[in-house]
């Protein structure tokens, strides 16, 4: 199969935009995409767009009315918080199977304040409060303190990624916050599922992002390959069957059997990976990672924190951008801002906070229930 | 309305004659335990394989967080706990007669499944509920 690339790719910065409709948003990003590698919407071959708060609302078709109606196909894609990312790795197959030369991706999300998760059952009466919680905020403190229980991880280890983030967050203006917060103001803030504080929880906001995926072939003839990203790995996989995985929803599992694929398609590991986008949508989470993703040995996450070798600038830097704790975390448009992200780092345009030397990046969502997608990016030659 | 509680969810079950009790089933091919019941196993794929079986109320705690905000009208802190009950099958509900203080809580503390009134939930109809707890195994 042919090579796929990245020869377009951006994000709006995220933040709350009650006055703009969905495909409004998400109208901004793929035209910035667009932009960003000189193509028009007539030269789009497909369309899939990420979306879930109106998963039923066809998102993309509603995109195409707003920059573009040109009668291509659109696929409209829901995927918990692995929308984005799924969107994008859809788009990556119909141009590997050669269905199509150039295609666009969007992800995009309009979001509400507060507690996602927790709903409960229709019939009958509220469980949550009553048979445990089943707030995300909960479920993610629940599985950050398997990992305590595995390998004794405290509570100030877990907030120390928060600190991290959100000081790598001041140098991306197009996260949602620029705010340095120390560890006591971490520790010290609201206390929401013990051991995730306020400042520990992925930020609810508004935000788009978009990506022009193009064949070797076209990127070569469209004159795109000295920008282009090659998409070296693109995997998903959803959970295995584990015996706690009724009550306690498994991110561990799908991720470690994701890094494994992923590494095998592109015949790296982990010590080839230059930077990571992954899915801190708790701090608690980011740590489960650390191994997840192979970055070190089992039991070894609290030790990669308290010594740096996670923040810009230590061994393999990891949410660079400020991640979903300060960036933002618009669920449908999070796996494509990733793709952002890190093509961003491979081009060398990241500014202040680019990660020196990077040539090889990865990205890494969770869609909880579950879905894991994991996509390994490198600079073209 | 019914003339006595409801069960709060489906797989709690209060027989006619005796005590309530959590259901569960097994796979007759691999051996999996699953909450609730079911037609077909999901860990090997095996149909019509599941057999029916009441779960333990004696279990261990697994892992837990305490819960300090939730949706209006819900009482906090209360412990939310992962319990893996003897003889299979993992449950989740609320831990009771603890501190809300992680170091009041240790990982594998034994526990016995209790039942009890819905904290006083009703549903529309006015209907009572009951459901289940966790409460720390008092030492013999």
């Amino acid at each position: 199969m042919a090579d796929a690339y990245v020869v377009g790719v951006d994000m709006i910065k995220f933040g709350r935009f009650p006055e703009k409709s969905v495909p409004q948003l998400g109208s901004e990003a793929a035209l910035m995409a667009l932009d960003d590698c000189g193509l028009t919407i007539q030269d789009m071959q497909a369309l899939y767009c990420g979306n879930l708060g109106q998963a039923s609302g066809m998102v993309g078709q509603r995109i195409l009315q707003e920059i573009g109606q040109t009668g291509i196909p659109v696929v409209n894609v829901a995927n918990a918080c692995a929308t984005g990312a799924t969107a994008f790795r859809e788009a990556w197959a119909s141009v590997k199977a050669d269905l199509y030369d150039v295609v666009l991706a969007v992800g995009v999300e309009q979001m509400g304040r507060g507690l996602l998760g927790g709903g409960g059952g229709s019939r009958g009466i509220s469980k949550e409060g009553l048979l445990g919680s089943g707030t995300m905020p909960s479920v993610f403190a629940e599985a950050g303190m398997e990992h305590t229980r595995q390998y004794g991880t405290t509570f100030e280890q877990f907030a120390k990624v928060s600190v991290k983030n959100h000081h790598h967050s001041t140098m991306n203006p197009k996260a949602m916050y620029q705010i340095e917060t120390p560890l006591e103001t971490v520790m010290n803030s609201e206390m929401i599922s013990y051991p995730n504080t306020k400042l520990m929880c992925s930020v609810n906001v508004d935000g788009s992002a978009a990506a022009v995926i193009a064949s070797a072939k076209k990127a070569r003839e469209l004159g795109l390959m000295d920008r282009a990203i090659k998409v070296r790995a693109s995997v998903l996989t959803s959970d295995p069957w584990q015996e706690r995985d009724l009550v306690m929803p498994d991110v561990n599992t799908c991720t470690r059997k994701a890094a494994a694929a992923a590494y095998e398609m592109a015949g790296l590991g982990p010590d080839d990976i230059d930077l990571i986008e992954l899915h801190d949508c708790f701090a608690t989470a980011e740590i489960l990672h650390y191994e997840n993703l192979g970055l070190c040995e089992d039991g070894e996450a609290g030790r990669l924190i308290d010594d740096g070798e996670v923040a810009l600038g230590g061994r393999i830097p990891v949410n660079v951008s400020g991640g979903l704790l300060s960036k933002g975390h618009p669920l449908g448009a999070t796996g494509i801002a990733n793709i952002y992200e890190v093509s961003t780092h491979l081009r060398g345009a990241a500014g202040q906070r680019q990660v020196d030397g990077a040539r090889i990046g990865m990205t890494h969502v969770i869609g909880l229930g579950s879905a894991c997608g994991i996509h390994i990016l490198e600079k073209a030659a | 309305m019914a003339d006595r509680p409801l069960p709060a969810v489906s797989h709690l079950k209060i027989p006619d004659d005796g005590d309530p009790y959590l259901e569960g089933c097994r796979c007759g091919s691999c051996g999996a335990t699953f909450l609730g019941t079911r037609d077909n196993c999901s860990k090997c794929g095996a149909r019509g394989k599941m057999q029916t079986i009441r779960l333990a109320n004696r279990g261990e705690l697994y892992s837990y967080c305490i819960v300090h905000r939730s949706f209006p009208g819900i009482d906090v802190p209360y412990v939310s706990a992962i319990v893996d009950l003897e003889g299979g099958g993992t449950v989740k509900g609320n831990l009771i007669d603890v501190e809300p203080d992680p170091s009041k809580i240790d990982f594998g503390m034994p526990v016995d499944v209790v039942y009890d009134d819905a904290l006083g939930r009703k549903d529309a109809e006015g209907n009572s509920y009951l459901s289940y707890f966790f409460k720390p195994r008092t030492k013999i």
